[in-house]
C-alpha cells in the first residue's frame, strides 16, 4: 500500500521535498499547500518543482540535505537535519536533542 | 452499452455501466449527507469521479502540483506482518529510501499504547538510533485500543459482558476507571518517545472501542500537548462515526457518542491534535463507486474548514480501499486519487 500510495499520491520523500514539506506540517501545523509554498520560498524554486526529483536532486545536493542515493562524505541523518533545521528555520526535536547530549552549545561558546 | 471494471468493497472484481457507476456514486454521497449532515458534493465532483473510475488504466495518480505529504499507520510493523526479515531500523530506512516515504513512523508489532508500556526503555534506544540515521519526520505511533483494560485483557469487567445484562451503570463505572489507566499509559508512552526525540506522536484507530475511548485518547493529548508545546500530534480515527458505548460522556461541552468526521475533528484540535486522519470504514456489499464517493463525500465536510491539517486513512478497509489482505492498486489508487483531489486532503 505505501509503494501504491507513494506512486498515486506522494511528494516522494527524500527523493524531492516532500520531507521538508511534512516538516512543515509537523513543526508549524501549515496545511500543505502553505507548507509546498513555504519549502518553494526557501529553496528558491517554484512550488511545481517540490516534487519534481530531478530539481531537487541538484537542490539536496547543493545544500547538502540528504540523498537517497548513498553517496560517500553527503549527508544521511542527523547531519542533514541540523541544515533542514536551519534552512527552513524551524526546531528539530532530535537536533536539539542531539545538541544537548553532546554539550554543543558549551562547546560552541568554548570555541569563540 | 460499455462497461467499466471496477470491485465491490470487499475486493471481487465486478462491471458496471456508466449510469450505475453514476447512480452509485450518488447513493454513496447521499449516505454521507444523510448521516453525516454534511453537504453533498458539486456536479462538477461527481463527474470528477466518475472519470476517475471509467479510466481503463490499472493506476491512477493525481494530477502534477497535487501531490500530498504521506504518513503511516503501523509503520515497521508492516515488514513484520509479512515476515519480511528486517529490523525497525532497516524497516525505517526502506520507506526513507525505497517507498519514498514523506514521513517515517516507529511502532511496536503489539501495536497498543499499554504493551508499549513495559517496553519503552527498549523503544526508545530504537528510536534514537533512528533518528540519527533517517532524515524525515519520525512519529511513534501506537492505538489507545481500550478494549485491553477489560477481562480478560484487563483488569475490569467488561462492558460487553454488562451491558446485555442491562448493567449500564456498572460498564460504565468500569468505563471510568478503565479511561484513567489507558490515559495514564498513553501519556507515559508519548512522554517517553518525545522525550527520546520522536517528532510527533500517533495516536491510530482512535475511537476503535467508542466514545470512552475517544474521552481517553483526547485527555491524553491534552496532557502531552500542556507538557510538550511543540509536540506534534496525529490523531487517526476508527470509523466515521463514534459509538456510544458508553453513551454520556462530553469533552469539551459536546457529547462524545455520534459524532461524525467534521464534529470529531473539531474536538480533536480543541485538545491539541495537530494532525487529524478521517476514516471512513469501507461497506462489503456496496462498490468501490458508492464507497469511496461516501468516503469524499465525508472527507470533503472536514477540510472545507479552515482546520487542521487533514490526513485520511486510506488502507485495507478504510477510505475507499477494499477490505482485502492485499488491497488491488486499481482499487488503491483510485480511492487516493479521488480523496486528493476532490477531498482536498492534506495528506494520506
Amino acid at each position: 500500500m505505501a509503494a501504491a500510495h507513494g506512486i498515486a499520491s506522494g511528494i516522494g520523500g527524500i527523493r524531492s521535498a516532500g520531507d521538508l514539506v511534512g516538516r512543515m506540517q509537523v513543526s508549524r501545523g501549515m496545511k500543505t499547500e502553505a507548507a509546498k509554498k513555504y519549502v518553494a520560498d526557501k529553496l528558491k524554486i517554484s512550488v511545481a518543482d517540490i516534487a519534481d526529483p530531478v530539481v531537487m536532486s541538484e537542490i539536496r545536493e547543493d545544500l547538502d540535505l540528504g540523498r537517497v542515493n548513498a553517496v560517500p562524505g553527503a549527508a544521511k541523518g542527523i547531519d542533514a537535519k541540523f541544515r533542514i533545521a536551519d534552512l527552513l528555520d524551524i526546531e528539530i526535536n532530535c537536533v536539539n536533542k542531539f545538541k544537548k547530549r553532546i554539550q554543543f552549545e558549551k562547546r560552541s561558546k568554548s570555541n569563540e | 452499452m460499455s462497461k467499466y471494471t471496477s470491485r465491490m468493497g470487499d475486493g471481487f472484481s465486478i462491471e458496471l455501466t456508466e449510469s450505475e457507476i453514476r447512480k452509485d456514486i450518488e447513493d454513496g454521497m447521499e449516505s454521507a449527507v444523510k448521516h453525516g449532515k454534511v453537504e453533498p458534493l458539486t456536479d462538477t465532483e461527481i463527474d470528477h469521479l466518475l472519470e476517475i473510475f471509467k479510466s481503463p488504466d490499472k493506476v491512477v495518480g493525481v494530477e502534477r502540483g497535487k501531490e500530498v505529504i504521506l504518513t503511516y499507520d503501523s509503520g515497521t510493523t508492516k515488514f513484520k506482518r509479512v515476515n519480511v526479515s528486517v529490523s525497525k531500523i532497516q524497516s525505517l530506512q526502506i520507506y526513507e529510501r525505497i517507498l519514498g516515504a514523506d514521513t517515517l513512523e516507529l511502532a511496536h508489532i503489539d501495536y497498543s499504547f499499554k504493551p508499549v508500556k513495559p517496553i519503552v526503555v527498549f523503544e526508545q534506544p530504537i528510536l534514537e538510533q533512528a533518528l540519527l540515521m533517517t532524515i524525515p519526520p519520525l512519529f511513534y505511533g501506537a492505538m489507545p485500543n481500550l478494549g485491553l483494560y477489560s477481562q480478560p485483557d484487563g483488569p475490569f469487567p467488561n462492558p460487553g459482558d454488562l451491558l446485555p445484562k442491562g448493567e449500564i451503570k456498572e460498564a460504565r463505572a468500569s468505563y471510568d476507571r478503565q479511561i484513567e489507566l489507558a490515559v495514564k499509559d498513553m501519556v507515559y508512552v508519548g512522554s517517553h518517545m518525545y522525550e527520546a526525540g520522536a517528532d510527533g506522536i500517533n495516536f491510530d484507530t482512535t475511537a476503535a472501542a467508542g466514545d470512552a475511548e475517544f474521552y481517553a485518547a483526547l485527555k491524553a493529548v491534552e496532557i502531552l500537548k500542556s507538557k510538550y508545546p511543540d509536540i506534534c500530534i496525529q490523531m487517526g480515527m476508527a470509523s466515521e462515526f463514534v459509538l456510544g458505548m458508553h453513551g454520556e460522556l462530553y469533552y469539551d461541552g459536546v457529547r462524545l457518542a455520534g459524532l461524525y468526521p467534521q464534529k470529531q475533528m473539531e474536538i480533536a484540535a480543541k485538545a491539541g491534535v495537530s494532525i487529524f486522519g478521517i476514516t471512513t470504514n469501507i461497506v462489503t456489499n456496496e462498490t468501490l463507486p458508492w464507497n469511496i464517493a461516501r468516503a469524499v463525500t465525508f472527507t470533503k465536510s472536514c477540510t472545507e474548514s479552515d482546520s487542521i491539517p487533514v490526513h485520511a486513512c486510506v488502507g485495507m478497509g478504510v477510505g475507499g480501499v477494499p477490505l482485502t489482505l492485499a488491497p488491488p492498486v486499481d482499487a488503491l489508487t483510485r480511492a487516493s486519487k479521488a480523496l486528493v483531489e476532490i477531498g482536498r486532503l492534506d495528506g494520506l
